[in-house]
């Protein structure tokens, strides 16, 4: 794939992109992680769809990143644990009372996209990643900071 | 729980029947004084009787529907509404102050529901966020004194007033136009008055009642349009059947909504229709917030009747005290009384059952109208409805399903003792099995409304109720209907509208976004269930490619990359075969093209031919071969027309009598890509053989020697149905014609994911109110449908085609975003029977043993 010549286009009408971490509060810009994370840039920002995810390779791990309406970027696990198979980016983003949400592709299941937690089965999670937008490219953390 | 030193603040928001309700119940229970009540009311007038509002108008003035009791203990605020709740301070925050909560009771009530129609509204259109938005001048609801006092001023000097809506507030709002001395119309979409609680006889009854009264229903008719004069006065109605209801006043009583903006602004959680979400002991989120009446959502649903609303403030008045009180379940009696008229209807009203008997009894002395609907032994009570005369409604209801309590006509006579006010489910003998196939109690079934069923399919997906013979699904229904709020056809917790109230919106707005639609109509950012089903909306409404801008969004996985989804991840390719017919040569790309790209290949139930385990990168390589060989779209991703299947016709087949492999294929290639609430089929037979299996599609042909026989309704799948014969040998023009009808007014008006067979089901008058509408034209509805659909067929454009032209669009079509060359390393296949299958973990080859013994078994 060839990446977006216009990294930076598209990106200043969106006001910190990455300020909602999943696995923990980790600013725009700031240190990375403070711990042992090792952070892997997997697109320019504009190559997200705003409610849609893509899939990503990250350090081996097959990771869904998706961006919501308002510009905030989530990462969980590629792979729907209910089925087995790696389609978590392919679900519809949503939400559901407040929280944002996507469903997976297969059976529908509803995941919360802050933890990773399923919200129609209880005690079945999805591993989370802290994602960041940095200089226009969205990175990835790893290892997982939450779920199975 | 003694001796509160400090007394603490209750705020009460409301003064609605069940605010006023909950203030007294707590008064008497609260003897030691712990709590220090404020209430603060929207409305200029302490509560009143809005049960008996109507008595208004027969010269009840206002103080005697009052419900207002003097105490000094209590404060209370009138017109002074509730703008926001700040929970963190716990103050709620009014235009003349503030007031600090340590407990904080909403019982904001509702509001009406006004539907879109052109020219209610003072400018924009219907705002469905909020209260009642400002009507144009002569444009009314019916919910408060104000309200009425309104209605009744303007009425002064004018003659002939007309009500949306003939359900029971549209009765007695009509009611009370006819009291103030109006001309009165009721227009009423259903073909009967009370579509809900009675049957056909019932309602026939009822409009006799009506007409005496010289109130004049229009049935079956929907109201388009509220139109003014020149000079800017209202000047009437414009109806779904072109007609023309002239008037000089409208009162619109649609429906109502739970008023829950207060607890939504604050971020509380909402019930999925709408509703600040409460426990059985009716506390929201929040621990210090509650929430009672109609603007509850108890466990998710909400009861749009009081007494419910009544049992919630007793269960609030008895935890503030201490009590470990619970939300016992609503009443929901169906016994009403409107225009002088008792009504009542329970169990299997309709008659549905199969087999059943009706015992009916018409007394046009007395005005009595009653029927019971027995088993086919006529031994067991199904149902019935009663008009006129109600007193026999306990005993009846509590019989339902069980043994009849006494002989028929015995049942219907005026009862003596009449005791039995307020008997509604509660007296049912909650043992009672109501689906005797699977066993599923009314108990069951309660539990299963209660905690958010609101529709048969869910019903059915709870309890399984149902599911089997289908026979106790009028009964669901009925169950149901009674419980008033939940009667909401609401699609998902984003949007309180159903699919085809927002279909009106979207084509009667000019909507083009969901963004748009679910800002000004819903809340939230949607879900996997309201954001495919506006897509498809919006693509049957002609809004162009379905992956284009925020339309991508919306579509699941299927739509949104033209393939199907498997279980490992994979896709499969159906290419169209329009009525299974293919040259060889296209047969051969087929073939090369699943053996380069090692694909799985099957025939299909419908002539066409799978081609499974394409990775999601693959999908537009193997499209651009099948595009450059003439191939498009199958469509087999969407709900859309999936195949128009035929037999051989009369071209090859010695029976044949028709030609029905060229039919099949003209109406493939019409109705191709058309995007509808749920995927279509149809076939077409050369002879009466139906060697096609036409009678189990959506839409089937069959031919005959004089043309085509039409068949409409039928599916195979979990409930298999025959369609029914709706047309015989018509010429090939009328078929399409009615082809084409049937197809829009099915997209127009059925609910997400209910096939034609469900919706013909559900129509009010089945396949003659069909036949009705787009034969006989009685919706006035027939050009719209013939335009839309010629739209269709003009604007028809291969997906495939378009996306494999589009290098934005094929951009979608990678593995990893950061590695578009490597495919995902989790697919992997092993082979079977000398194809490609998935190789899964928990997935192993079915082996079956040859049998080693024949012959009829011992």
């Amino acid at each position: 794939m060839t990446l977006d010549a216009t990294i930076n286009e598209g990106f200043a009408d969106v006001a910190e992109p990455s300020r909602a971490e999943p696995g923990g509060a980790e600013p725009d810009g700031g240190e990375p992680g403070g711990d042992d994370a090792r952070w892997t840039a997997v697109c320019p920002y504009p190559r997200l769809e705003p409610e849609r995810g893509v899939a990503a390779l990250v350090d081996g791990a097959q990771v869904a990143v998706f961006r919501t309406h308002d510009g905030r970027l989530f990462a969980i696990g590629q792979r729907d644990p209910i089925a087995g198979a790696y389609v978590m980016a392919r679900g519809i983003v949503g939400s559901r009372g407040e929280i944002p949400t996507v469903a997976s592709p297969l059976h529908k299941q509803v995941y919360d996209l802050r933890t990773g937690d399923c919200l129609d089965v209880p005690g079945v999670t999805v591993p989370t990643y802290r994602v960041r937008c940095r200089d226009g490219l969205v990175e990835v953390a790893t290892p997982p900071t939450g779920g199975s | 729980m003694t001796g509160y030193a400090e007394r603490q603040r209750l705020v009460v928001v409301g003064n609605g029947m069940v605010g006023q309700r909950f203030v007294e119940a707590l008064r008497s229970r609260d003897t030691e004084g712990r709590w220090q009540v404020t209430v603060l009311a929207e409305e200029g007038r302490p509560a009143y009787d809005r049960v008996r509002l109507s008595a208004f108008f027969d010269g009840v003035d206002a103080d005697e529907l009052s419900l207002h009791r003097p105490d000094d203990g209590v404060e209370l605020r009138l017109g002074e509404p509730v703008l926001e709740i700040d929970r963190t301070g716990r103050r709620v925050v009014t235009g003349d102050g503030e007031y600090s909560y340590d407990a904080l009771v909403l019982a904001t009530g509702s509001y009406p529901f006004v539907p879109p129609i052109d020219g209610a509204y003072v400018a924009e259109g219907p705002d469905a966020l909020g209260p009642t938005p400002a009507l144009r001048s002569g444009v009314f609801v019916y919910r408060t004194l104000d309200d009425l006092t309104a209605i009744r001023d303007f009425a002064k000097g004018r003659r002939s007033g007309a009500v949306i809506g003939g359900g029971l507030l549209g009765l007695e709002a009509a009611n009370a136009l006819r009291l103030l001395g109006l001309t009165t119309s009721v227009v009423e979409f259903a073909p009967r008055l009370m579509p809900v609680q009675v049957d056909e006889a019932g309602g026939a009854m009822l409009r006799r009642y009506v007409e005496e009264l010289g109130v004049v229903p229009h049935l079956g008719v929907a109201t388009t349009a509220i139109r003014s004069r020149p000079d800017g006065e209202l000047a009437g109605l414009t109806l779904s059947d072109g007609g023309w209801l002239p008037t000089d006043l409208v009162v619109v009583a649609a429906g109502i909504r739970p008023r829950d903006e207060l607890a939504r602004a604050a971020g509380l959680e909402l019930g999925e229709r709408g509703g600040v979400r409460v426990d059985e002991s009716c506390r929201s989120a929040d621990e210090r917030i509650w929430a009672i009446g109609e603007c509850a959502a108890v466990d998710g649903t909400c009861y749009g009747l009081v007494a419910p609303g009544y049992a919630m403030a007793e269960v609030v008045a008895d935890r503030l005290v201490g009590g470990t009180a619970t939300f016992p379940g609503a009443d929901l009696s169906t016994k009403l009384k409107l225009l002088g008229v008792d009504v009542a209807s329970f169990g299997d009203a309709h008659g549905r059952t199969p087999g059943c008997l009706d015992v009916t009894f018409t007394d046009p002395a007395t005005r009595v109208y009653a029927k019971l609907v027995l088993s086919d032994d006529a031994k067991t009570l199904l149902g019935g409805v009663l008009v006129g005369d109600v007193t026999a409604y306990p005993t009846l209801r509590a019989s339902v399903g069980g043994a009849l309590p006494g002989p028929p006509l015995a049942l219907l006579a005026p009862a003596g003792d009449g005791t039995g006010t307020g008997a509604g489910i509660a007296a049912l003998p909650g043992s009672a099995q109501v689906c005797s196939c699977n066993g599923v109690t009314k108990d069951q079934l309660v539990g299963a409304i209660v905690e958010g069923c609101t529709d048969v399919p869910g019903l059915k997906a709870c309890t399984r109720a149902g599911t089997s013979c289908g026979s106790c699904v009028p009964m669901l229904k009925q169950l149901l209907a009674v419980s008033g709020v939940s009667l909401s056809k609401a699609l998902c917790e984003h949007f309180d509208h159903s699919r085809q109230e927002l279909f009106e919106i979207v084509r009667v707005r000019g909507i083009r976004t969901f963004s748009r639609l679910v800002a000004e109509h819903g809340r939230g950012r949607g879900c996997d269930i309201c954001k495919p089903a506006v897509a498809s909306i919006l693509a049957s409404l002609g809004n162009g490619y379905v992956l284009d801008g925020e339309q991508a969004s919306l579509q699941d996985t299927n739509d949104h990359f033209l393939a199907n989804i498997q279980r490992d991840g994979t896709y499969s390719v159906v290419p169209r075969i329009p009525g299974g017919e293919i040259t060889p040569e296209k047969l051969i790309v087929i073939g090369e093209v699943a053996r380069d790209f090692q694909l799985y290949t099957k025939i299909t139930g419908g002539q066409r031919i799978d081609l499974f385990g394409a990775r999601v990168e693959q999908l537009p390589q193997i499209w651009r071969r099948l595009v450059d060989a003439g191939f498009e779209s199958g469509h087999a991703y969407g709900k859309a027309l999936r195949t128009v299947k035929s037999c051989v016709g009369s071209t090859w087949c010695r029976y044949g009598v028709q030609d029905s492999v060229g039919l099949a294929i003209a109406l493939e290639l019409r109705y191709r890509g058309l995007r509808a609430p749920h995927k279509l089929k149809s076939a077409v037979s050369g002879c009466a053989r139906e060697c096609a299996e036409a009678r189990s599609k959506d839409f089937g042909i069959i031919a005959t020697e004089g043309g085509w026989n039409l068949y409409l309704g039928g599916n195979g799948g979990f409930r298999p149905r025959h369609a029914e014969l709706f047309g015989q040998d018509l010429s090939t023009e009328e078929l399409v014609r009615y082809v084409d009808r049937f197809l829009m007014f099915y997209i127009r008006t059925a609910d997400r994911l209910q096939r034609t067979a469900a919706w013909i089901e559900a129509l009010e008058g089945g396949l003659e109110h069909l036949r009705a509408v787009i034969v006989d034209d009685s919706l006035g509805l027939c050009a719209e449908l013939d335009a839309a659909m010629a739209r269709h067929v003009g604007a028809y454009s291969d997906e495939w085609r378009d996306t494999l032209a589009d290098p934005e669009r094929l951009r979608r079509f990678t593995s990893f975003v950061n590695a578009p060359d490597v495919p995902d390393p989790s697919i992997t296949f092993e082979v079977e029977r000398g194809q490609p299958v998935p190789a899964l973990g928990d997935r192993r080859p079915v082996t079956l043993g040859l049998p080693t013994t024949m012959g009829v078994p011992s």
